[in-house]
């Protein structure tokens, strides 16, 4: 089939299967977008920026489990994707991006909008092309859409030149991939395997380290029934919330900087680490050279680079985790769950001294409660997603999550203004679930012009402001460890919430009761339009447990213990 | 030598493609990796290049560099030489005025000869071990060198 390389684009992603595209157009991919218009395959979400459409794409692919597209224009639209590709690089999201790029005769000599788009995005991509020949784009999409997916999953970036978006050439979608460079390995090493069962039989304190690959993967179902069939407690990394239900009596909590205590104490008292796909982040380890000092680790990934990267691996495990944990079940009976009877007990005196709580114990609502609460009204029947600060680590601690995919957030790079857009991404893909965005008054202004997209495509993402009139995480830590001088970080002054959802036709609600904010939920839920529910809340609310950067996870600062809950 | 700064060197089999080098030197200046030098060429007949680096690091940096070169998508394979036959080449500029004999003689012992003369200056070639490059252009200093210009290692394992 002859056809331009515009229509090429437009005809891989039919072929891929993709029903959504998260957008901008601009003057080098117009031809791309002529061909969008025409078509009726798959939809296209207009995003009001483009750095939303990548995160849009993000969050889509997350709940989805496929690979997020996003599609922008060359210079200034590329630039401003860049934090989306390097978000998505961070907590290994799929996504193919496609960029307009000046045509091939212009390239180099500093044309309008033109910016090397592929020297940006090599460091923070899995892979990225720059396509030179029309000829050439039916291997790059193909290529693109798997190296995105499969091994270690990531973000790939690919730039067209106008003049080849408008270059005839054979269409053929049909080939064989051939890269014989690229070939991520799936399958566990048996003998590893069965070497490390066995070692987990002969330990005393084992510890599963569960981490976001396991999601990735979809592996969640097989962890669980690991963790089962063995009676090995867990704890999880921020990433992997919701691998495990809530109230699963083998789930500690999440592990790290504010982790819980008991998930900190058993991660520093445990004999044998069993990482899987996580990857001894330093917001996890803190303090490497104190970090699980009496700990033989496995180490099960798909990355072989992320495996005794910071911390020895005295067991590695290249593999996807599906693969790896079934190998695992296959031979779970070396291990007796009896033994570790005295450990699971010595956890829940853990827990039991210091419990991840917080006390309703001023005038305003508490953060915590209104997570909670929320868990509580809509528990499963939500999908969250989070902006980046105190708000983030609250909904980590204190949502219910009961399955993968259920928790959208920024881990890695921390961007702040994910939150909506991914929303709406997250929306997109799931209709049929509540789309709750839990925000901070900081966060929510750095993309708040979605308010447009969500009204405009009907995807009506309910955000819960938790205003407390300050830039809270480094507020937080400008209490603790800087004297308290809150260097630029009061945002007394703000914006009429309310207004501003009105502006684009969305509803809003200012709420400082428990009642108040029940209604205000329900009616937002009934409304079935993008909301801002803002809550006024605690402002000198810190987030605690906290281990302090670079300190021992063992070390932490702990809630000050009171009467009353 | 301390094993933290110890000296490494790495051959990457790439494809031959455009903007292959920068990946491989982004990665390096990314993770805050040294490259002390850089030899690439076409590998003959093939679609594949290959690059020999000189760096340094302590074991687990250099396990990371190999482990992330094999993550680049266009990386075929990664060979962190053992035992190896490593060779590096330099070319030094003379004054014709100097004693040629000397500096051929030497440049002798050293795998190379003078290979071009001109109306004021000689230019003088040899290939050896980093190491024999270094004590060579050492002793040759007596004789002011104008100009001295040095490759980067290609290695072999044994």
């Amino acid at each position: 089939m002859q056809i331009s390389g515009a229509q090429m684009v437009i005809e891989a992603l039919i072929a891929e299967g993709v029903d959504t595209v998260f957008g901008y157009p601009g003057g080098a991919i117009m031809n791309v977008y002529d061909e969008i218009y025409k078509q009726d395959k798959f939809h296209h979400i207009l995003t009001r920026h483009e750095q939303a459409a990548v995160h849009a794409a993000e969050g889509y692919a997350k709940v989805s489990a496929k690979v997020g597209v996003a599609m922008i224009t060359s210079g200034p639209g590329f630039t401003n994707a860049v934090t989306g590709l390097a978000d998505a690089y961070m907590d290994s999201i799929p996504l193919v991006v496609i960029s307009g790029q000046v045509p091939m005769t212009l390239i180099g000599t500093d044309a309008f909008q033109e910016i090397d788009a592929v020297g940006i995005s090599r460091s923070c991509t899995k892979h990225n092309y720059l396509v030179t020949d029309a000829a050439d784009l039916p291997r790059i999409l193909k290529e693109a859409f798997y190296i995105a997916r499969s091994g270690r999953p990531g973000p790939v970036h690919v730039d067209i030149p106008k003049d080849v978006t408008a270059q005839i050439a054979t269409f053929d979608y049909d080939i064989a991939l051939d890269l014989e460079t690229y070939k991520p390995h799936t399958k566990g090493n048996p003998r590893q395997i069965k070497k490390a069962m066995q070692a987990i039989a002969d330990a005393k304190r084992p510890l599963f380290y569960l981490g976001g690959g396991i999601i990735n993967a979809n592996a969640a179902d097989e962890v669980r029934e690991l963790v089962h069939t063995t009676g090995i407690p867990a704890v999880e990394t921020f990433m992997a919330r919701g691998t495990l239900e809530h109230n699963d009596a083998l789930l500690i909590g999440m592990v790290g900087m504010h982790g819980s205590y008991a998930a900190n104490m058993a991660m520093s008292e445990t004999d044998i680490i069993i990482a899987l796909g996580a990857r001894f982040d330093d917001r996890v380890t803190g303090k490497l050279s104190e970090f699980a000092k009496n700990a033989t680790v496995i180490h099960v990934d798909i990355d072989p680079a992320s495996i005794s990267k910071l911390v020895n691996a005295n067991f590695p495990i290249v593999g996807d985790i599906k693969s790896v944990v079934k190998d695992m079940l296959a031979q779970s009976s070396v291990i007796d769950a009896q033994n570790y009877e005295q450990w699971r007990e010595t956890i829940v005196n853990f827990n039991e001294l210091h419990p991840l709580t917080y006390y309703e114990d001023s005038e305003r609502l508490k953060p915590q409660w209104v997570i909670e609460r929320v868990g509580a009204l809509l528990g499963d029947n939500a999908n969250i997603s989070t902006d980046v600060g105190q708000h983030q680590m609250w909904t980590a601690q204190f949502y219910p999550f009961s399955r993968p995919r259920q928790f959208v957030s920024s881990g890695g790079l921390g961007t702040m203004g994910f939150g909506f857009p991914a929303a709406i991404g997250v929306k997109a893909a799931a209709p049929e679930k509540t789309s709750i965005n839990f925000t901070g008054d900081g966060s929510i202004l750095m993309n708040c012009q979605e308010l447009m997209t969500a009204v405009e495509k009907k995807l009506p993402v309910i955000n819960i402001i938790l205003n407390n009139n300050f830039l809270g995480m480094v507020r937080q830590w400008q209490t603790l460890f800087y004297d308290d001088r809150h260097a630029e970080t009061d945002l007394s002054v703000q914006p009429d919430f309310i207004k501003l959802a009105e502006a684009f036709g969305g509803v809003g609600y200012r709420v400082t009761t428990k009642e108040e904010f029940d209604a205000a939920l329900e009616d937002a839920i009934k409304k079935d339009v993008v909301a801002f529910i803002e809550v006024k809340v605690e402002r000198f609310e810190n987030v605690m447990p906290m281990v302090p950067s670079g300190g021992s996870l063992f070390n932490m600062m702990l809630l000050e213990k009171k009467e009353s809950k | 030598m301390s094993d933290s700064s110890a000296r490494r060197v790495v051959s990457v089999i790439v494809v031959n493609e455009a903007s292959v080098l920068s990946r491989i030197t982004d990665l390096f200046s990314g993770r805050g990796y040294n490259i002390t030098s850089l030899t690439v060429a076409p590998i003959p007949e093939s679609r594949y290049s290959r690059l020999t680096i000189v760096t340094s690091g302590s074991v687990r940096v250099i396990e990371q560099i190999t482990k992330q070169l094999h993550k680049l998508i266009p990386v075929l394979r990664v060979y962190e030489h053992e035992d190896m036959v490593e060779k590096e080449m330099a070319l030094i500029k003379f004054p014709i005025t100097e004693n040629l004999s000397d500096i051929n003689t030497l440049c002798e012992s050293y795998n190379g000869k003078i290979v071009n003369v001109g109306e004021n200056v000689v230019i003088a070639m040899v290939a050896d071990e980093p190491k024999r490059i270094d004590n060579f252009l050492c002793a040759i200093k007596r004789y002011n060198p104008k100009e001295i210009v040095r490759s980067g290692s290609v290695a072999l394992e044994r």
